[in-house]
């Protein structure tokens, strides 16, 4: 280092705080400037690449952490006290002891700190030191360096399966398109590949990129956390212009795959990099449990106030009564006495340091801990663990899993939360003409169905009898084939977690009338320009599925045991399709084994078509011989679906690179489409676009695929003018088609085409680079020209894919409805769509009044509200609905409930949604959601839970009370926002009425119980004060004081808190109703502690004056006093929790037994010991003198009874005379199980609640016999179109 | 991606399916309804009144006599004394009269009783140096900041036994007078074993004597202001009964719990005739030596002779206690019988 006058120093500081802080930066490469001293580098202001997340060096560890740990109110009021004890006028203990409590905690914090400061800062000199490649100019090549030597401007290799040290700028990778496959799991989760492009235009001809010829500035936004959001440019030496975005950045984190090495320009570093600015801590929420305490320690401390206000009052009151000095009035050194108010006014202090546990510090530490364990038994129940995905439940948030027992609201995302988001392609509509794809459907049916049998298997283990019956060709290994079948089932399943390539999805059974379609227009076109080619051409193009060879699968580094797992999907497959066998049937082609019969079928029929490109059952049979087979990795699974699709109709995606699509045809020759430009997805287009050059006619031809209404009104000239009037409806039929598809849950996916002129694409060419290039207002200008381009389509056909629903959804809704917590969905989805699925999960049921609420405008929207609250008011007001259970379902699109939110209308909204039993809202937007949610969470003062799978629903989740996340097939940002991640929906009925159930109750009545503990120790003190001039004198030697609270009386209450059980799971999943009880204030109000406080001062009466009057005018001493007070006190507030903890386990008894033998080992052992350590008062010898003595037996057994008998009796005559549900529980949770369930389904019946079946898609009701309330007049038509398919969904019942 | 678990396959994340983790752990779940409780409670109500009547019983067999001397009869004279500081060094006896209806049999217990000394207050109680009693050498000599403002008089010298505590020792004395037919007898008073062992034996020490006498180990501290003689003089009569370890100082030295308290002053002498079985019933008189003062606290002193039972000294409470409790549990009881006879025998009610 050369020296630098300190003047530079600090205008370099300057400098680099001004350019961090600029919106834009401009870097330029390190290489020419190699070499010299450190001022003249050119990208010095920004930060390197070296991270230090630890926040404390070793000579500043004690004062950082002593200020950190002051930032906690609770230490400052200890260290408060402590110090008040120093002041000698006022202390009321020795002061040195008196710092022991609070010196033992903040030493035990620092450590916890110290330790996980020093784990931060390994970890952090671990990635610091990580090797990577830097090019260096002097050796003219790339040098392998460390991590924190990465610095902005840098030339980064990165080779295959390496992680990226830094943010790169891609210019240039091994692959021939110029493009680089990362996985961006280490982020967020994401385990599909996502592709990125290198930078274009810089690269010269040859495949070596030289990075000392890179002279260019690279432009870019100041560094924020937007993970999915970059913007920048990079102005040549002539000035040209070329824009990037998030699509040539990799992300420092993210791993490298499928590409040999990829070569990058630091762009930022270290913690500018977006991986470290996302990287904040867990979040902290506060439980309404945890606010509602918070209040109560504000009365701790107001009754603490009054306590102190009456000992100084009574101190200046005994003072004044004495006449003269006594001999035992001590003056101070100086003979002095101080006046009675004065003495009085610190007797006020001298009480606050006596009776400073009253306020219950130790409250908060325990409630931690208590969280801690409750934690840790949600995360190891085995029902919330899900086998095909191998994951648990995630809390995420530590400390609101009480609130999970409060939930009155649920507010719930369909896709992927309700249902699969497993996307199978079930029907299409081409040209008008529906293809209703029968086979496909019963394939499916059938699936499900050997899906769950063989669940029943796996769970009841039995298995070589089972055996025989699938395996007819059993051979000797087969006696373990269940058990490794249902594990390789769960290894295909993991597989399509990542690349939604499970058989279910990948495989579509084609329609004979569309094989035979395809083939004849294929022979009569050419295959040019024919609606069914385009169709099927729309589909396989119009997308962002990366296609991956089957044979280069990649190694993934976090699970090395893949690769033998990825063997056995086919045997499990071999054996799913012999066992699925029947459905071939239908075709009547000779029966054969499975696979090689639909090849030969397949052949047979589509005569032209190649076998190979069809056949997709081989594909996943034999995906060792089968070579040139594909894998598609597709960011939603829907996109997949199709492309499968499309490869069951001979239209095989083939290869994606950033500028060409190859598509195999079904006649065998392969196009390479040129790929123009891509209009990606965004959800205010609700339509992607594909802008590809026709390799054989060379026109520029644009697919557009999206949601109907987003379609629909785009629509030019309908396809092929010249076609007959007839044909000139398509847009009707597809209409018609798409709303029978809606009605039978199906997503729907409308699929055009644009021919686009070369005159037209030029002009549209010159606008969309002036938008890549801006950098502001670039999102707006981006989508104009989308929009610019997306007009006069042609409609193709539409699509219909199944999502089906989750397991055991509608028994899940059912009970969390007879748990009293209103469920409410948001969808983003069609109204038919969701008032299917509405009804198929059991949202809704038949007879139930529907009321739709869909218009246009504000007057219409008011009228509506205001004539359906009328009537609802007066239902509810009819004598004859007063026992019946509102049975109102509200349903609301997404602009009326634009409208309904608005500030003077959301009133009435609330409370007819209030009166509704369940609110289906369709067609809203993310922040619609999250509106929603914060508005019935604010207005209604409810627990709401908002439970969702997308990104969609982030909003949503973040605003709700309890956001849960699914872990599911759409990335990983719900549950990255959420407080517990789930993998299913079903989870959710254990997870609320069980867990949510016990840690409500548990933490509530543990709360509850420390403050008793504490006032009932401390009002001891108190009542001593009335006999010793309230001078503050404590009858318990300081010492057991501290151990009382820190050790004979704090585990059992944490045991109580993690432990108790009111009542068992079985009970609380059978009758759902006693969720109810913690709903509200639930067991922890107002009521339940002051009931408690005034036990507490009742029992510490009776605990205080019965060895009063016992002993009183006696020869007793102080300290022998204290012991029976402490000894049956100890035994009241142990035996206290006795008769609040329900269940009794062996560990409760070790605790229980050992507190007590703790108390009397570590008493009689202190008093042994001690002679003069705790000089005035030195207990020596005290306890075992008063085990001696009959009195301290007669004493203590007295007083225990006494104390305890009110609470005692109360809760015998309560139990016997009103018992609560949950006694009535608890007591049905003692029968035999055969019993228990015959009265626990008596019980339900009793309360109304339905007799839940499996059901799956079942056929709703027809609309117009339920829906007396219809506001919306072209619902009831369209409802009426029940299809001729609409057998095929209950096929499954 | 660091936390691999060791387990690998494909369930390596499924949670143990063990008792403990899944709360599944055998439990005893007592059932708090008058059924499952009316046994503990009759049988409670049952133990409590056993005890009681059993402790009523003990409790009559013991009597207690307090006399009250703070100015009556010719200590009036001694009480008006008193009030006068500067008084303090001269002597004052007096004598009191009283006489006992029904012998005390077994052994008799002589105890001084205060009223309205708080010798619990803070100050008060923390005024005195435990590690000075112990007989540490460094404490005699440098008295513990505890013991201000008696730690050292006027010039600085230490004092032994320091603090307000010791400051404020009774030092009445008594003399009991049984009246016969033959004259006035005194009744001998045993004035040792006073204090609990290990006060006399661990807790109080002399200082290391080194072949020093006592006054010599003394010297060089000072009586504490109130005292007339040092503490290596308080017993005349036992050389052993002196400095630290003296059973007066020491049970005086024992804090007393309330303001009303009674110390123990000695035991009757049974060895000879007539208090072989205890203090026979006739006249008695009382002499004391009136020293300590009580107007400044409106306190009152008294003589207190008692018997003691098994469980301590006579306890009117504790008998009434248990006879009360027995009462209460028991009407609970039949409270809760009643409940049971109308509510469903064994939880039927549940199906309502």
């Amino acid at each position: 280092m050369t020296w630098r006058s300190p003047l530079a120093l600090l205008r370099d500081a300057v400098l680099s705080q001004k350019a961090r802080e600029k919106e834009l930066r401009s870097l330029v490469s390190n290489l020419p400037f190699e070499g010299l001293g450190k001022s003249k580098q050119p990208n010095r202001f920004f930060k390197p690449n070296a991270i230090k997340t630890n926040k404390y060096t070793p000579l500043f560890f004690i004062p950082m952490n002593l200020y950190e740990q002051f930032h906690r109110l609770a230490n400052v009021y200890f260290v408060g006290l402590a110090i008040l004890n120093f002041i000698p006028v006022v202390n009321a203990f020795q002061p040195e002891v008196a710092l022991i409590p609070i010196c033992v905690i903040m030493f035990l914090t620092a450590l916890k700190d110290g330790w996980e400061d020093f784990r931060r800062y390994q970890s952090d000199k671990k990635l610091n030191n990580m090797p990577c490649l830097i090019y260096s100019r002097t050796a003219k090549h790339y040098i392998e360096r460390r991590w924190k030597d990465v610095r902005v401007g840098d030339f980064v290799k990165v080779v295959c399966n390496e992680t990226v040290p830094a943010d790169l700028l891609l210019l240039h990778t091994s692959d021939p398109n110029n493009v680089c496959h990362i996985e961006t799991s280490n982020l967020d989760g994401e385990t599909n590949l996502k592709q990125r492009n290198a930078l274009p235009g810089l690269c010269t001809s040859n495949d070596v990129f030289e990075p000392e010829s890179f002279n260019c500035t690279v432009v870019c936004e100041k560094p924020n956390n937007n993970l999915n959001h970059f913007k920048c440019f990079v102005e040549k030496p002539d000035k040209e212009k070329t824009g990037a975005g998030i699509e040539s950045l990799l992300l420092r984190g993210c791993t490298v795959r499928n590409t040999e090495h990829a070569i990058g320009f630091v762009v930022y570093a270290g913690h500018e990099t977006k991986s470290m600015l996302n990287n904040n801590g867990p979040r902290y929420k506060r439980s309404k449990l945890e606010r509602r305490l918070n209040v109560d320690v504000f009365f701790c401390v107001l009754l603490l106030f009054i306590m102190c206000l009456i000992g100084s009052l009574g101190h200046y009151l005994w003072l004044k009564n004495l006449s003269d000095v006594p001999s035992f009035l001590v003056s101070d050194s100086k003979g002095h006495l101080d006046s009675p108010s004065l003495s009085s006014f610190y007797m006020f202090f001298t009480m606050i340091i006596l009776l400073q546990i009253l306020i219950p510090i130790s409250l908060y530490v325990s409630v931690e801990l208590v969280k801690i364990g409750q934690i840790f038994f949600i995360l190891t129940d085995v029902d919330l663990y899900d086998e095909e995905t191998d994951s648990q439940v995630q809390c995420r948030s530590l400390n609101i899993t009480e609130d999970l027992g409060q939930i009155e609201y649920i507010f719930s995302d369909k896709t992927g939360t309700l249902t699969e988001n497993k996307m199978v392609f079930r029907r299409c509509s081409i040209m008008g003409k529906d293809y209703p794809h029968k086979e496909n459907a019963n394939r499916l049916a059938l699936l499900e169905e050997t899906e769950s049998e063989e669940n029943v298997i796996f769970s009841q283990s039995t298995l070589s009898s089972q055996a025989s019956r699938y395996d007819e060709d059993s051979s000797p290994v087969d006696t373990h084939r269940h058990g490794s079948r249902h594990r390789s089932k769960m290894a295909v399943n993991r597989q399509s977690s990542m690349a939604f390539s499970s058989p279910l999805e990948t495989q579509v059974i084609p329609d004979e009338k569309l094989l035979q379609q395809i083939s004849r227009s294929e022979r009569s076109s050419s295959g040019i320009s024919d609606p069914y080619m385009d169709f099927f051409l729309a589909l396989a193009i119009c997308n962002s599925v990366v296609v991956s060879m089957a044979t280069t699968q990649r190694q993934r580094v976090s699970s090395p045991s893949h690769s033998h797992k990825t063997n056995n999907p086919l045997e499990s497959f071999s054996v799913l399709v012999k066992r699925t066998g029947s459905f071939w049937k239908v075709f009547d082609s000779p029966k054969q084994n499975g696979s090689s019969t639909s090849a030969h079928k397949r052949s047979d029929d589509a005569n032209g078509v190649q076998p190979r490109a069809l056949d997709t059952v081989t594909l996943s049979a034999r995906p060792a011989a089968a070579s040139g087979d594909v894998c598609y990795e597709a960011e939603s699974p829907d996109e997949a679906a199709l492309v499968y699709a499309a490869k069951t109709y001979g239209f095989t995606l083939l290869a994606r690179t950033p500028n060409s699509v190859t598509v195999r045809v079904p006649s065998g020759e392969e196009l390479v489409f040129e790929v123009l430009d891509t209009l990606a997805f965004d959800s205010n287009r609700k339509r992607m676009s594909v802008l590809v050059r026709h390799p054989i006619t060379g026109e520029y031809v644009l697919y557009t695929k999206g949601a109907d209404y987003a379609i629909m009104e785009l629509l030019g000239t309908p396809y092929a003018e010249h076609l007959s009037g007839q044909q000139k409806k398509i847009a009707a039929d597809t209409q018609y088609h798409l709303d029978c598809y809606a009605k039978d849950g199906l997503r729907t996916l409308c699929i055009t085409k644009k021919i686009v002129s070369s005159r037209e694409y030029q002009s549209w060419l010159a606008d969309r680079k002036r938008a890549l290039a801006a950098i502001d207002g670039r999102e707006e200008l981006m989508m104009a020209s989308a929009v610019q381009l997306e007009t006069e389509l042609t409609l193709l056909g539409a699509t219909g894919i199944e999502d089906r629903l989750q397991e055991s959804v509608p028994d899940t809704i059912t009970a969390l409805r007879e748990a009293g917590i209103k469920v409410w969905v948001l969808t983003g989805d069609k109204p038919e769509t969701a008032l299917n699925i509405g009804y198929a999960c059991r949202l809704m049921e038949e007879g139930d009044l529907v009321i739709n609420m869909s218009c246009k405008n504000k007057v219409t929207c008011v009228s509506i509200l205001d004539c359906t609250l009328e009537e609802v008011r007066r239902y509810h007001e009819d004598p004859r609905n007063v026992d019946t259970t509102q049975k109102i379902s509200l349903m609301i699109d997404g602009d009326t409930l634009a409208i309904a939110l608005s500030p003077d209308l959301q009133d009435r909204f609330l409370d007819l949604a209030k009166r509704c039993r369940s609110v289906l809202c369709c067609r809203v937007t993310p922040l619609q959601k999250s509106r929603v949610v914060k508005l019935v969470r604010d207005k209604l003062k409810v627990m709401t839970l908002a439970v969702g799978d997308g990104a969609n629903d982030v909003n949503m989740i973040q605003v709700a009370d309890v956001g849960i996340g699914i872990s599911g097939q759409e990335g990983m940002q719900a549950v990255m926002a959420s407080d517990f991640a789930i993998t299913r929906f079903k989870h959710l009925k254990k997870l609320l009425l069980v867990h949510g159930h016990w840690c409500h109750t548990r933490l509530a009545n543990m709360i509850i119980y420390f403050f008793y503990k504490n006032a009932a120790y401390v009002n001891l003190l108190f009542w001593y004060q009335f006999y010793c001039g309230f001078s503050g004198t404590a009858m318990i030697d300081y010492w057991l004081m501290i151990f009382f609270n820190l050790f004979f009386t704090s585990t059992p209450p944490i045991m109580f808190g993690i432990m108790d059980k009111d009542v068992s799971a079985e009970m609380l999943m059978g009758v759902p109703e006693l969720y109810r009880t913690g709903q509200g204030s639930g067991e922890y109000n107002f009521r339940t502690f002051w009931i408690s406080m005034l036990d507490a001062f009742y029992q510490s009466l009776v605990c205080f004056f019965v060895p009063y009057l016992a002993y009183q005018g006696s020869d007793v001493d102080i300290f022998t006093f204290g012991t029976p007070l402490n000894t049956s006190s100890l035994f009241i507030i142990l035996l206290h929790l006795g008769i609040e903890i329900k269940s009794w386990t062996v560990v409760h008894w070790i605790i229980m037994l050992g507190s007590v033998a703790l108390y009397f080992i570590v008493t009689l052992a202190y008093s042994a010991i001690c002679v003069t350590c705790n000089p005035p008062s030195n207990p020596y010898w005290i306890l075992q003198n008063q085990m001696a003595d009959p009195m301290f037996y007669l004493i203590c057994i007295i007083s225990t009874v006494v104390a305890l008998l009110p609470r005692y009796t109360f809760y015998v005559l309560k139990n016997s005379i009103a018992p609560s549900p949950l006694i009535q529980a608890k007591h049905l949770d003692r029968m035999e199980p055969s019993v228990r369930d015959m009265w626990m389904k008596e019980w339900r019946s009793l309360r109304g609640g339905t007799e839940v079946k499996e059901s799956r898609l079942s056929t709703p009701p027809s609309p117009t016999l339920e829906t007396s309330v219809d506001f919306y007049p072209g619902f009831g038509d369209a409802a009426s179109f029940v299809g001729e398919d609409m057998s095929l969904n209950v096929i499954g019942d | 991606m660091g936390k691999e678990k060791s387990k690998s396959g494909p369930l390596a994340r499924r949670p143990d399916n063990s008792a403990f983790k899944q709360q599944r752990l055998p439990a005893w779940s007592p059932m708090l309804t008058a059924s499952a409780v009316l046994p503990f409670f009759y049988l409670l109500a049952l133990i409590c009144m056993l005890l009681g009547v059993w402790l009523l019983l003990t409790v009559q067999n013991t009597q207690e006599m307090k006399v009250d001397y703070t100015e009556a009869g010719s200590c009036n004279l001694c009480f008006e004394m008193r009030k006068n500081v500067s008084n303090a060094g001269q002597r004052c006896t007096c004598m009191i009269m009283f006489s006992i209806e029904k012998a005390f049999k077994g052994d008799v217990f002589i105890y001084y009783g205060l009223r309205n000394f708080h010798q619990n207050l803070r100050r008060y109680m923390d005024s005195r140096d435990d590690g000075q009693m112990l007989g540490r050498k460094s404490n005699l000599k440098s008295p513990s900041s505890y013991c201000k403002p008696f730690d050292v008089d006027e010039k600085g010298v230490p004092i032994a036994p320091c603090g307000a505590v010791a400051n404020s020792m009774f030092n009445d004395s008594f003399i009991l007078t049984y009246y016969t037919i033959n004259g006035p007898t005194v009744v001998p008073l045993l004035r040792k074993g006073l204090t609990w062992y290990t006060d006399k034996n661990v807790k109080y020490r002399n200082p290391k004597m080194d072949n020093l006498t006592l006054p010599e180990v003394f010297e060089g501290t000072t009586r504490p202001p109130y005292w007339q003689k040092p503490v290596y003089q308080l017993d005349p009569f036992d050389p052993n009964n002196n400095g630290f370890i003296n059973d007066d100082l020491l049970v005086w030295m024992r804090e007393a719990a309330f303001p009303n308290f009674k110390k123990l002053y000695g035991f009757l002498y049974r060895a000879n005739k007539p208090f072989t079985k205890g203090l026979p019933a006739g006249n008695y008189s009382v002499t004391i030596s009136y020293n300590f003062p009580v107007q400044y606290f409106k306190g009152r002193k008294e003589v207190v002779l008692t018997t003691v039972s098994w469980f301590g000294g006579q306890n009117h409470f504790l008998p009434i206690a248990y006879l009360v409790t027995s009462g209460l549990i028991l009407l609970t009881a039949v409270v809760l019988t009643v409940v049971w006879w109308k509510f469903g025998k064994d939880g039927k009610n549940m199906a309502d």
